[in-house]
């Protein structure tokens, strides 16, 4: 049963550096887990921590986030921010009960395809072996049975 | 015949209710205007005279409370039958409030920490039962439900006022503009609108100055020497919701020296109140190596409980896995 567990992983890259690591990773035709579904960002400081717990609560299993290495991102410092809002997103989902290692922050140059690609390979393992995530779909209310226009007879 | 006016509790603490009652003379224009219908805190109500009504005879229902309890739901749906306009009215009702703070934890637990815990005198350790044989009958508690969930999410709701519990000067405009709808003299807002708040954050009403952060220290307000008086309580070290929360109470808490702690739930446009405080924490630090973040982060013991204390059941993962646990089909 475990062994047909495909996990479904969103991955967010900013546009230079790390979307060019999986470019790079592409285009050079390695191999790697078919897992993540990479979404391109400006720059990982654009990555709010609503993407991910939007991605988590609505099917994900794991989200992966890239941006490129410290010093060399092209918004100066905003890779800096990345990392701290994933550490502080990891204690809050701990807290939460979400093993923090399901989201996982990485660094990549464009010249780093073949890490890239073994980074992917890794992580979709671990996320394989921690399960799938099966976060509950939000509730459905009730329609509103009376429309909530004034109706003649309840005004005076 | 004037048109019909109620007010039901559902999981919360009666704040709202005093918070009503707080709005002085102004309660005399509802009753003037309105013929309280069904309102269990101020007058005598039975759920019968309730089930009697006519569904869509009661112009409009303040509900406040969130769905704890079976009862809780019912009375939601309830309501949202017999009403034409049903307003979630504070926080719990809208997005869960201290109530919401249970689905940090499995129902067990937290029935196990309310009635075994350290703060509880229980010497003969009873538990709540479904029901319970007395010499009169059998009497019947509500089942609690696994995880609480607030009132949009088990009935439609056509507006909601936020706040904890909501300001009275904002229920004062409000039941204003209520009375002025009956009289013909406005319309009501587009459905869905949230009433009876400002349209941006508690950081933008707040008289104190604000600088570009550069945090180096996050503490409890015991642990800080005395606070400027000026100057914004974030840039000071201390923990302050502001920039996620909701405008509209006028920054009551951060002009008198104390932070914010989000009672007036997600800003406008934010889908996520925590989310929205942990970017802002994020972007204010001032650290760079991991072990430098981490140690400006352990001055944030209950990350969750901070961040999410109004509006964890209303969060994109309305709460944790140990509440969720039990929802899951197997
Ligand atoms: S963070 Fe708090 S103290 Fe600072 S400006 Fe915002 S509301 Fe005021
Ligand atoms: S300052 Fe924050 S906690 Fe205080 S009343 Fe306003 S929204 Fe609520
Ligand atoms: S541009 Fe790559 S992380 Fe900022």
């Amino acid at each position: 049963m475990a062994n047909d567990f495909e996990p479904v992983i969103i991955g967010f890259t900013c546009n230079w550096c790390s979307y060019r690591a999986a470019d790079v990773a592409g285009t050079t035709r390695l191999k790697y887990a078919p897992n993540v579904r990479l979404i391109r960002l400006m720059c990982s400081g654009r990555i709010d921590p609503t993407f991910v717990l939007k991605a988590l609560a609505d099917g994900a299993d794991g989200v992966l986030i890239t941006g490129c290495h410290p010093g060399d991102c092209h918004y100066l410092e905003q890779n800096y921010k990345a990392l701290r809002r994933h550490r502080l997103l990891q204690r809050t989902l701990a807290q939460l009960g979400v093993e923090p290692e399901r989201v996982h922050l990485t660094w990549a140059s464009a010249a780093e395809g073949a890490i890239f690609a073994a980074t992917i390979d890794r992580f979709v393992e671990r996320v394989r072996a921690l399960g799938p995530l099966r976060w509950p779909a939000r509730p459905k209310p009730l329609p509103v049975a009376v429309a909530p226009e004034l109706a003649e007879e309840a005004l005076p | 015949m004037k048109p019909k006016f109620a007010m039901y509790w559902a999981a919360s603490c009666g704040g709202c209710e005093i918070a009503v009652l707080n709005i002085d003379a102004k309660i005399l224009d509802l009753d003037a205007n309105f013929d309280v219908a069904f309102w269990p805190a101020a007058m005598d109500a039975k759920y019968k005279d309730l089930d009697a009504m006519a569904d869509g005879s009661i112009l409009v229902t303040l509900f406040n409370g969130s769905i704890r309890t079976a009862e809780n739901e019912h009375l939601a749906k309830t309501l949202r039958r017999k009403s034409k306009i049903l307003v979630a009215f504070g926080s719990c009702a809208n997005e869960g409030c201290i109530p919401g703070l249970a689905n940090l934890s499995s129902r067990e637990s937290m029935l196990e920490t309310a009635y075994g815990g350290p703060s509880t005198e229980n010497p003969a350790q009873l538990r709540p039962q479904p029901t319970s044989q007395v010499p009169e009958g059998a009497l019947t508690l509500p089942p609690v439900q696994p995880v609480v969930r607030t009132l949009d999410q088990v009935v439609e709701v056509d507006y909601h006022m936020p706040g904890c519990p909501p300001e009275s000067h904002q229920i004062a405009a409000v039941v204003d503009l209520l009375v002025q709808v009956v009289q013909g003299r406005a319309e009501l807002p587009p459905k869905g609108s949230v009433i009876g708040a400002g349209e941006s954050t508690v950081c933008d009403e707040c008289p104190r100055e604000r600088n570009v952060k550069h945090l180096t220290q996050l503490r409890r307000i015991q642990e800080l020497g005395p606070l400027d008086t000026t100057l914004c309580l974030l840039e000071q070290g201390l923990m302050c919701t502001g920039p996620a929360t909701r405008s509209g109470c006028d920054a009551r808490c951060p002009r008198v020296g104390a932070p914010c702690i989000g009672c007036y739930g997600v800003a406008p446009e934010a889908l996520d109140q925590g989310a929205r405080m942990m970017t802002a924490i994020a972007s204010a630090i001032d650290a760079k190596e991991p072990e430098a973040i981490d140690g400006i982060l352990d001055g944030i013991p209950d990350p969750a409980g901070t961040f999410y204390k109004f509006s964890l059941a209303h969060s994109l993962l309305r709460g944790g896995r140990a509440a969720h646990r039990e929802t899951e089909t197997p």
